[in-house]
This record gives C-alpha cells, sequence and structure tokens, in this order.
C-alpha cells in the first residue's frame, strides 16, 4: 500500500462572527496558504479535490456546490464532497491515493455557523421521529452526558474545569483561537451554570471559519521538496443514533478506530481531540489509552474555537505542524461527528 | 400592440413552503406512533432481551430485525438529565425544564424528553416522573407533552 504523506496544513482564525464574509471568502485565503507551502498554483495542481461541509448551516440544499467557486474549477476538476467533517474527505482522499487513482489531494472543509442557532440546526440531525420534533439541542444531550459520568463519579465539575483552564492556557499559543487566557481551575468553577451540569466554558464557541490540508505519495512530496509528515493509520467507527443504547460514559467507537489505525503501535508524543465539550475530553483521552506523557490539546482544541466541519481536519492539522516541527514524532489526531461523541475518526501521524 | 396600462399589473401567486407527500413511518416506529395516539406507550425487544423504548427496527448490535412489542408504562425513572434555565424558542417550554433520559418501568432502555419542573432543586436523577399526555393526541412523539414529577 502506498504511504500518504501531508505537507500542507492551514486553519483561518476562528472567529465568533465573520459577517459580511462568505464562504467562498472563508476558504480562499486557506487554499492560497496551502498552496504556497507547497508551493503550487490552485486546483489545478494536484489530481484530486474533496470538500467536508454541511448544507444545514446556510440552510439551502447543495450549497456546498458554491464553495467550489474557491478553487477555479476550470478546466474541470476531479472533485468530491462530504457532508461531514472535512476529516472525512481527507479520508475519501486518502483511499483514492491508496488505490492510485490519484498521487495528491487538497482537503478543504468551512462552516458559517454564526448566522443561525446552531445548537438547534444540530437538533435535526436526530432521529426525525423520535427526537428531532422535540427540537432538543446537543449541548442539552452533552449535559446530560456530562451529569452520567458525575453521578457515577467518573469524573468531578473540577476535572472538567481543569480541561478548561488547560485549554485556554494552550491557545494563548494559538493564533488561530477564538478563546484564549490564563484563566485558573477556580476561575472556571465560580462560573454559574448555564446547562446544568455544563457551564458555558465546558462548551466549545460557535465559530466560523476554514482549514485547509494537502496530502500526497512520498514521491509527490519529495518532487515538491516539502516537509511531511506520514499518516499510518485511520478508522472509523460509529455507534447506534440511540442515545438511550449506548454507554454514553465511554466513546466505544473510538476505541474501535484507534485499534484499527495502531494507536496502540507506538508511545504518543502529541495528541489533538475533537471534544467540544470538557468532559468528552476526558472521555476520549480514556478511550485512547493516552498517559500523562501526551500532550493533549497543545492548541486549546476546539473548546478554543470550533469549526464546524473542518475542526476535524485541524485536529490531523495540528498533529502534523508538530511532527514536522519536531516536536513530536508521533501523535493521534481524533475527528468526531453526532451527537454525544457517536461517530469518531481517529489517525496516526508520525514522522517521516 | 396592446395599450399599456398606467398601473402596471402585478401576477401574484399564493406559495406554501410544504410537503405534498406524506411519508409512511412503518411497522415499528408507526406502531409505537399511533400507541401515543392512543395514549399508550409501546417499546419492543432487542436481541439481547432487552425492552427498548421508542422502539427501534433494527438491533444495533445484531442487526436482527425486532418485532416483539411490549406496552409498557407511562411512569418511569430520571436517570440522567440537563437542566434549561433559559429555553430557546424552538423548545417544547417556555419556562425553565428539565431534558431527560427516562427509563419506564416495563423498560431497559431510557428514552429522550422533557420534564416540567418548577425549578432545578425539583428534579434529580431517581426521580419519578409520568407521561403528560397532549389535549390532542396525533401520533407524534409530541403527544407526549412532557413529563411531570410524581
Amino acid at each position: 500500500m502506498r504511504d500518504i504523506a501531508i505537507v500542507a496544513f492551514h486553519q483561518s482564525r476562528a472567529v465568533a462572527d465573520a459577517g459580511a464574509c462568505n464562504e467562498v471568502e472563508m476558504i480562499m485565503p486557506v487554499l492560497n496558504e496551502v498552496y504556497q507551502q507547497v508551493g503550487i498554483n490552485n486546483a489545478q495542481d494536484v489530481d484530486f479535490v474533496c470538500s467536508g461541509s454541511c448544507d444545514y448551516l446556510q440552510g439551502a440544499a447543495f450549497a456546498f456546490v458554491a464553495g467550489v467557486d474557491a478553487l477555479g474549477a476550470v478546466p474541470p476538476i476531479k472533485e468530491s464532497h462530504v457532508e461531514m467533517d472535512a476529516a472525512w474527505a481527507l479520508y475519501e482522499s486518502i483511499l483514492k491515493l491508496r488505490m492510485g487513482h490519484a498521487d495528491s489531494a487538497l482537503v478543504y472543509g468551512f462552516g458559517k455557523s454564526s448566522p443561525g442557532e446552531l445548537p438547534v440546526v444540530l437538533s435535526q440531525q436526530l432521529d426525525p421521529y423520535y427526537l428531532a420534533p422535540q427540537w432538543i439541542d446537543t449541548v442539552s444531550l452533552a449535559a446530560m452526558q456530562a451529569r452520567l459520568m458525575l453521578d457515577q463519579g467518573m469524573l468531578t465539575e473540577r476535572d472538567m474545569a481543569e480541561v478548561v483552564s488547560r485549554s485556554r492556557r494552550n491557545a494563548m499559543r494559538n493564533p488561530a483561537a477564538q478563546l484564549a487566557g490564563d484563566v485558573s481551575v477556580e476561575q472556571v468553577l465560580a462560573e454559574e451554570t448555564y446547562l446544568s451540569p455544563l457551564r458555558k466554558a465546558d462548551c466549545c464557541p460557535v465559530s466560523d471559519g476554514a482549514a485547509a490540508m494537502i496530502i500526497c505519495t512520498v514521491d509527490k512530496a519529495r518532487e515538491w521538496g516539502v516537509p511531511y509528515a506520514l499518516i499510518t493509520g485511520i478508522d472509523h467507527r460509529i455507534e447506534t443514533h440511540n442515545l438511550g443504547m449506548r454507554d454514553l460514559t465511554d466513546s466505544v467507537s473510538t476505541r474501535q478506530a484507534a485499534e484499527g489505525a495502531g494507536v496502540g503501535a507506538g508511545a504518543i508524543d502529541v495528541a489533538e481531540l475533537y471534544a467540544p465539550f470538557s468532559h468528552q475530553e476526558i472521555i476520549l483521552s480514556r478511550a485512547l489509552g493516552l498517559e500523562g506523557s501526551t500532550s493533549v490539546n497543545p492548541s486549546g482544541g476546539v473548546l478554543a474555537g470550533n469549526l464546524m466541519m473542518a475542526s476535524g481536519l485541524s485536529r490531523i492539522g495540528e498533529v502534523f505542524k508538530r511532527v514536522v516541527s519536531g516536536e513530536a514524532e508521533r501523535g493521534v489526531a481524533h475527528a468526531t461527528s453526532g451527537p454525544c461523541l457517536q461517530h469518531n475518526l481517529v489517525t496516526v501521524v508520525e514522522k517521516a | 400592440m396592446p395599450e399599456s396600462d398606467s398601473e402596471s399589473e402585478i401576477l401574484n401567486q399564493a406559495f406554501e413552503l410544504g410537503y405534498t407527500y406524506t411519508r409512511s413511518t412503518g411497522p415499528v416506529v408507526g406502531r409505537f406512533l399511533t400507541g401515543l395516539r392512543e395514549r399508550q406507550v409501546v417499546g419492543n425487544r432487542g436481541s439481547d432481551g432487552r425492552v427498548i423504548v421508542p422502539p427501534m427496527e433494527y438491533d444495533p448490535g445484531t442487526a436482527e430485525a425486532l418485532s416483539e412489542f411490549v406496552d409498557v408504562s407511562e411512569e418511569g425513572e430520571v436517570v440522567s438529565w440537563a437542566w434549561v434555565k433559559h429555553p430557546r424558542e424552538a423548545h417544547p417550554s417556555d419556562q425553565p425544564f428539565a431534558w431527560a433520559m427516562i427509563r419506564l418501568d416495563g423498560a431497559d432502555v431510557p428514552m429522550v424528553h422533557w420534564v416540567q419542573a418548577n425549578r432545578e432543586a425539583d428534579i434529580n436523577t431517581g426521580s419519578r416522573v409520568r407521561v403528560r399526555w397532549a389535549e390532542e393526541t396525533t401520533g407524534s412523539i409530541n403527544d407526549i407533552a412532557g413529563f411531570e414529577l410524581v
């Protein structure tokens, strides 16, 4: 099987409200950035393009097609889209490369969540007969998951506040972060509850922005003459849509995906986890078997800024950056989709 | 050429955004929704014998088609909950309320619905709750107009 190299990654700054800037205008700067990183001109210079976005955010069917305007798709290009986080667009692109149908691929994801009421928009991804008609929002579902763990003594509110405090402090070194600061555990705990048992700080912010990545074969990376990291494993698993049938205090699908991706084959220097709620970072760390030697969410994670449909790809990009810089030799990135960590993708990125 | 009126004529057409079809909910979801219309909560048995409410078409573990229906109680116990201090416009209550996972008596798997309570301190994990039926039931999950504390 052909090895897959990551050669470029960029994420826009996560902002609460991009204002009049539309999706194409959010995508173009990140594409230009990754083109520059490998020294190519545009999407014509890669063999395949795949994007991740959600039409519900724009409130129009096939809204994602407008995103293609950012590519300059004339003459025609080979292009695909997933109605998922762009981490799954990366997965599709990897399959394309492994099958020998392409030697390079551009992957991007974007989301402008500010115009709508995101938790309510996401309620419509739930079971269409039993849940969506109740308009139960995704924050409330996560709050019930947190309470299950608190009730069973599997974590404390202090444990959750520690996740928030570490995220805010790590994010001070991340220029793309929306929320950053020297915030102590006590300051978090002093905050009143928002959707009890969750405090607002336990929840990721609503953000606008985009991210892009370029992957290719090792031969292509050498031809381009740029530093690269290798994707040595990737797998994704999903759990039932029936929340009552799941063990919400664990992430069985993350555990399975980690096994499939070969996470246990070596030490993990860095892990970037897509945990939109503080308690979920604890669930994921346990499911991945992370130990104290692993730096978890050095970017601040998505509590510092959550680009819908791009944050999963960004987790992989954040690990890539640290491996290429020599800060880490081997890292794990995680992406999620669906309520209470229903669907999880795990990627292993290693030094070339 | 016809003479043009001094007042230009504007063509109008009423338009209602909606679906011009109905969709069958099938033998499992349909059975549950029909039950609600009759003010009865119905579940079904999973491959491992557990009673699932609302019923599922296929077992998530074995993929077996599930068909053994079981009537369950309209009373049950709160397994987990979240307190909504500031209800959203789309929410089913304009007063503070709790979303909850509720295990009905006779069921093994909790269902997600909402509970009316005056204050956060009134509800707890383990609280007993009972279905509050809508005045008019139509065969929808919202025929349960929330649960009330017993």
